[in-house]
């Protein structure tokens, strides 16, 4: 099994060069392509996770170079669910665009392979700076996909986007520099050993590159008070790069979680738990934040990303308690938010798409084709985003609730979550009423050409929805899969052995 | 040696993230360029500074430099220069299809038609 952990890496690359030089002018080829190495990809990464349910963390070492002078790929039960995740996504993304985005520009599936590539990469890395070269294949294909179509609010907000991440590129470095100059490597497993051994002097540089890099990922999981790229890119991305940017912010967090955990967890003496009273009190800003601006989007869009932001403040929340029921609940809420973030972008382009001039302003319009049936997937859609029961929204923040009833910070946590959900419904009803009901008091009808019914895309926008529902439905076995990761995350002695092998464990003092 | 590393890091630095902060799209470039020079040799600076030594440990070499940040420093070369690519060829059509070169697509004290939307 263990030679398959790189082909989540490989088949999209293989696949998008594949699509940029042998079929680029065949858009047919390209989505059959595309969604071929879609479908492949979520039969490889589901047999990885059945592979990681039963076996303990597995390792591949790149052109077989031992761990750690070579850059490894670790398979574990976190890795392997993120990377289901991921091509779960892209499926639906896929399907969704074939339908008509992907002719609005050139070469979206191959940037899309590539995506999927870099954040895949990004997952399985167990190397710190293979980290970074993952983080920018994925933002380079995310240039190119935010770009896609252009237009000028598109550009404003793309060029905003790639500064903001250049400059987070810039200070990823930074960190390594610093992190390497001190402990001599960049393996993560190998890390955890040096940082718990680290000499007395060096700890204040180790200290403050640990903490640059924390900044970095934070920028990435879009956090008070780096979360401004946000909104603009979101909101006038086109809807399936969006929807695909739904997994963008959990690579941040994904990796707050492994570095901060594995190398700055229980193990790391006086650095023990270095990010956590930076996070917390952050991400709940983040919650509030977010849900205000929901409040206040003017428009469709803007309030859906908004919610995302909100919806990462929770995340962040649960993952900065570091305890391993928290973690568990943040991993639920994760893969919910992810699927409903998702799920909102695709609805919102397809309600914008039928308004015709009035686009994605929230002002009351005529009705338009599907209104009462979109109507519903927006309903279901934003149920999911609140929190509301009956979907996976409200087990996931009952979760974190839960976990953190021993916290020293239970009070906040609990009166922030609780506050903001209720401002996320009164954004939520009040854009659904503006958009669908109130739009039945005027005369007319807005008649915009194109397919009434388009297959695809409301096939993936029910998939994403479909989602939720199956996290609902299944919470118990998932949740006995996450209460097993997150154990696995706090030993981490399992990854240190699987990447360095028995004698490496015996220096880390366990 | 080290005074004139560190102080050339520390201006580069200093003026990376001044023009950073500019309104306009070059100085930005420019900006970012800067920032990443100053990046590359920060982190070339990480393996210890070392003159006249091999990067290779070797049978009778008991001095070297670590090769190490040098191969690091290789990569952030190729994507600091890609990325510095594409960041002026986006300024370049951003200026083209906005009218201006504004970073956030109007000029000071010019409220536009697209300010308002947000």
């Amino acid at each position: 099994m263990g030679d398959w952990i790189v082909i989540p890496i490989v088949l999209p690359a293989v696949m998008a060069a594949l699509i940029v030089l042998a079929v680029r002018h065949d858009i047919l080829l390209q989505r059959v392509f595309s969604i071929t190495a879609t479908v492949a990809l979520v039969a490889v990464t589901l047999s990885l996770l059945i592979f990681a349910n039963g076996n303990g963390p597995e390792m591949y070492a790149l052109s077989d170079w031992p761990a750690p002078f070579g850059i490894v790929l670790v398979l574990d039960r976190l890795s392997a669910m993120m990377i289901f995740l991921t091509s779960l996504l892209g499926l639906g993304v896929v399907l969704f665009a074939s339908s008509e985005w992907d002719q609005r520009g050139k070469h979206f599936h191959a940037l899309f392979q590539f995506q999927l590539m870099g954040v895949n990469g990004a997952f399985l890395t167990g190397d710190l700076f293979n980290l970074f070269v993952f983080f920018e294949v994925l933002l380079i294909a995310s240039y190119g996909l935010m770009l896609h179509g252009a237009g000028a609010d598109r550009l404003k907000a793309g060029m905003q986007y790639v500064v903001v991440n250049l400059t987070g590129s810039a200070l990823f470095l930074v960190g390594v520099g610093m992190i390497y100059s001190v402990t001599g490597t960049l393996n993560m497993a190998d890390l955890a050993i040096q940082v718990a051994n680290i000499a007395p002097g060096d700890a204040a540089l180790l200290r403050a590159g640990a903490l640059v890099l924390l900044l970095v990922f934070c920028v990435k999981a879009a956090m008070v008070p780096i979360h401004f790229w946000l909104p603009g890119t979101y909101a006038n991305a086109p809807a399936p790069v969006a929807a695909l940017f739904a997994i963008m912010t959990k690579v941040g967090a994904y990796s707050v979680l492994r570095v901060y955990s594995l190398a700055f967890g229980d193990t790391a003496g006086d650095m023990a738990w270095l990010a956590q009273p930076y996070i917390l009190p952050a991400a709940l800003i983040t919650i509030a934040v977010g849900m205000i601006g929901v409040l206040a989007a003017k428009r469709l869009n803007n309030l859906i990303a908004f919610a995302v932001i909100g919806s990462m403040g929770t995340l962040l929340t649960a993952i900065g308690l570091f305890t391993p029921e928290s973690i568990s609940a943040g991993l639920y809420y994760l893969l919910h938010s992810t699927f409903s973030a998702a799920a909102l972008f695709l609805i919102a382009d397809l309600v914008v798409s039928r308004r015709g001039q009035f686009g994605d302003s929230l002002n009351t319009a005529p009705v338009f084709h599907q209104s009462g049936f979109l109507a519903v997937l927006f309903f279901i859609g934003a149920i999911g985003m609140a929190g509301m029961p009956p979907l996976s929204g409200f087990i996931g923040k009952l979760q974190i609730l839960d976990a953190s009833r021993d916290s020293d910070a239970m009070v906040w946590i609990w009166s922030v979550i609780l506050v903001t959900s209720l401002m996320c419904i009164i954004g939520f009803g009040r854009a659904g009423s503006v958009l669908f009901w109130k739009s039945s008091s005027l005369d007319g009808e807005i008649v915009v050409e194109g397919a009434k019914w388009p297959v695809l895309p409301i096939i993936s926008a029910c998939g994403m929805l479909g989602g939720l529902v199956a996290l609902t439905v299944f919470a118990g076995p998932i949740s006995h899969y996450l209460n097993g990761t997150a154990d696995q995350i706090f030993d981490t002695s399992q990854y240190i052995r699987a990447v360095l092998g028995d004698g490496a464990l015996a220096q880390f003092g366990q | 040696m080290e005074f004139l590393v560190a102080s050339s890091i520390g201006l580069l630095t200093t003026c990376g993230t001044y023009l950073l902060l500019r309104g306009r799209t070059f100085p930005v470039v420019i900006g970012l360029a800067l920032l990443s020079y100053a990046v590359n040799v920060f982190l070339f600076a990480m393996g210890r500074l070392t003159i006249n030594m091999p990067p290779i440990l070797r049978e009778g070499v008991t001095e070297y430099t670590d090769p190490l940040p040098q191969a690091l420093v290789l990569t952030a070369i190729v994507i600091s220069f890609g990325m510095t690519a594409l960041i002026v060829v986006l300024s370049i059509r951003t200026f083209l299809e906005i009218g201006n070169d504004h970073v956030d697509g109007q000029p000071v004290g010019e409220p536009s038609e697209a300010g308002d939307k947000n």
